[in-house]
């Protein structure tokens, strides 16, 4: 398992990619820290989901559900522990546990090298996860919340596109 | 126990993980206290990072204000200063008409006190061209009821005599000329003396005899016997005595500030005017042809 190995099924040629030791909490630790910093000093940067995307990323490139939604669940749970004593605990656990499960599942039928297919994907699942967030609030804690705004269309787009470079430098951390 | 097949053992875990944190979210929501203790290790853990962040996202972001960011800086500094040489030139402007309007308000003042005097305010538009006479010109002139030989004042004193009216302007010869002169005399003795100009800022007084008592600083007034002007209005203070072959020679100081004059008043009309008499008795019957007049108009 140190090395890229592919998964042959019927006539896909999907390739799963390992990665250098730590890099994984590094790049994970790193997302948070800045998710939790830059909007200090740079407001608009609060549209970016960090932990969000290095989710989708891990998810995208390790193509194992069960890796993919442990490592969610784990990245959502620090979310919530460092957003504040108003996001309950499993608030964004839940909806990364599931966006990695998802990520995985996908990265496992799809090619998700392409820069178009990737900001495509961590555009949708933006949309997705924030919809997880809103369900979550609306059924389990009784705190409406709309479904949808222009501000979530932007974010999307935005994510994605921050997706699209970022990925390019993870795919730096990868084993050859 | 039941075999999962591998293909749903991720589903059966995401259903787990969910479910667990489903419970933990219903946990917190019944019991505020819950799920404290992992906060408190995870914002323990990130902190110090969170902390470093910060600081170099400061330290990212000064350098880049300060350093990187000039172009706009100039463009702003560039900006400001434009902006504040605008200022300081409205501010000028702004300083300029308050002084104006504390002069013309210093005018009007005097003109309410001698409302019996027919007089007109004018503006100083001009000086005399040469060095030769000691003029000044006037915004107003004939249309305005202005004369030769009238005379120009200030709420301060004496200023010269009209030598010129033209229809629109006119020229006012002032005392400091040598050509000029003023019927005066002391306020406290009383003695009578002209007081003529020398083409220097002190004037002079003539006529006054050695024997008589003069002092430094007194007042020198209009005596009205030029039938020119009022009699009291202030003409300068004795300035510097020295003794003479027959009479002193008394240097006077003008009341009026003769070398930056802006506004004045010009005196319509050419009959001897008393001031103090007009000023002092609103009853009293005048005792020159000037306040025998009916009362004048006083216009701008």
């Amino acid at each position: 398992m140190n090395y890229a190995f592919e998964i042959r099924g019927g006539e896909s040629h999907i390739e799963v990619h390992k990665f250098r030791a730590g890099a994984i909490i590094i790049a994970t630790l790193l997302a948070l820290v800045i998710q939790a910093s830059f909007p200090i000093h740079f407001a608009k940067a609060a549209v970016l989901d960090l932990p969000l995307i290095v989710t989708i990323y891990f998810g995208l490139s390790r193509r194992n559900p069960s890796t993919g939604l442990l490592l969610g669940m784990l990245i959502g749970l620090l979310q919530d522990s460092l957003s504040g004593p108003t996001v309950p605990l499993g608030l964004y656990g839940i909806a990364k546990t599931i966006i990695g499960y998802l990520a995985s599942s996908i990265g496992g039928r799809l090619d998700t090298e392409h820069p178009a297919a990737r900001f495509a994907l961590t555009g949708a699942f933006f949309v997705a996860h924030q919809g997880l967030i809103v369900l979550t609030r609306r059924i389990l804690l009784a705190q409406p919340e709309p479904w949808f705004n222009m501000h979530l269309v932007v974010a999307a787009l935005v994510n994605g596109l921050v997706a699209v470079f970022l990925f390019l430098l993870l795919d730096r951390l990868r084993r050859n | 126990m039941v075999a999962i097949p591998s293909r749903h053992k991720s589903l059966v875990l995401l259903a787990g993980v969910i479910v667990l944190q489903v419970l933990m979210l219903a946990v917190q929501i019944k019991r505020d206290s819950e799920g404290r203790l992992i906060r408190a290790w995870t914002v323990g853990a990130v902190s110090p990072f969170e902390r470093a962040g910060s600081y170099g996202f400061g330290s990212i972001r000064d350098a880049w204000r300060h350093y990187l960011a000039l172009r706009n800086t100039a463009k702003e500094n560039e900006q400001i200063r434009h902006e504040n040489d605008a200022l300081k030139l409205q501010i000028s402007q702004l300083q300029g008409r308050a002084a104006e309007a504390d002069r013309l308000a210093v005018l009007l003042n005097f003109r309410q006190a001698h409302a019996e005097v027919p007089m007109i305010a004018a503006r100083v538009i001009g000086a005399g061209a040469g060095t030769a006479s000691l003029t000044i010109e006037l915004d107003r002139g004939e249309r305005d009821g202005i004369r030769k030989n009238m005379g120009v004042i200030t709420p301060d004193g004496v200023v010269g005599k009209v030598v010129e009216a033209y229809p629109n302007a006119s020229q006012v010869l002032l005392l400091t000329d040598k050509d000029s002169g003023v019927g005066a005399m002391l306020a406290d003795s009383r003695i009578q003396s002209p007081v003529g100009g020398q083409g220097e800022p002190l004037l002079a007084m003539k006529y006054v005899p050695n024997d008589d008592a003069v002092s430094v600083g007194e007042q020198v007034t209009t005596s009205g016997m030029d039938r020119i002007f009022p009699r009291d209005l202030p003409v300068g203070t004795v300035a510097e005595i020295k003794s003479g072959n027959p009479f002193k020679q008394i240097r006077i100081k003008p009341a009026a500030h003769l070398e930056r004059l802006e506004e004045v008043l010009v005196l319509l009309s050419l009959r001897p005017l008393d001031m103090r008499k007009e000023e002092n008795s609103g009853d009293a019957q005048p005792s020159t042809p000037g306040a025998a007049s009916p009362p004048p108009t006083v216009r701008r």
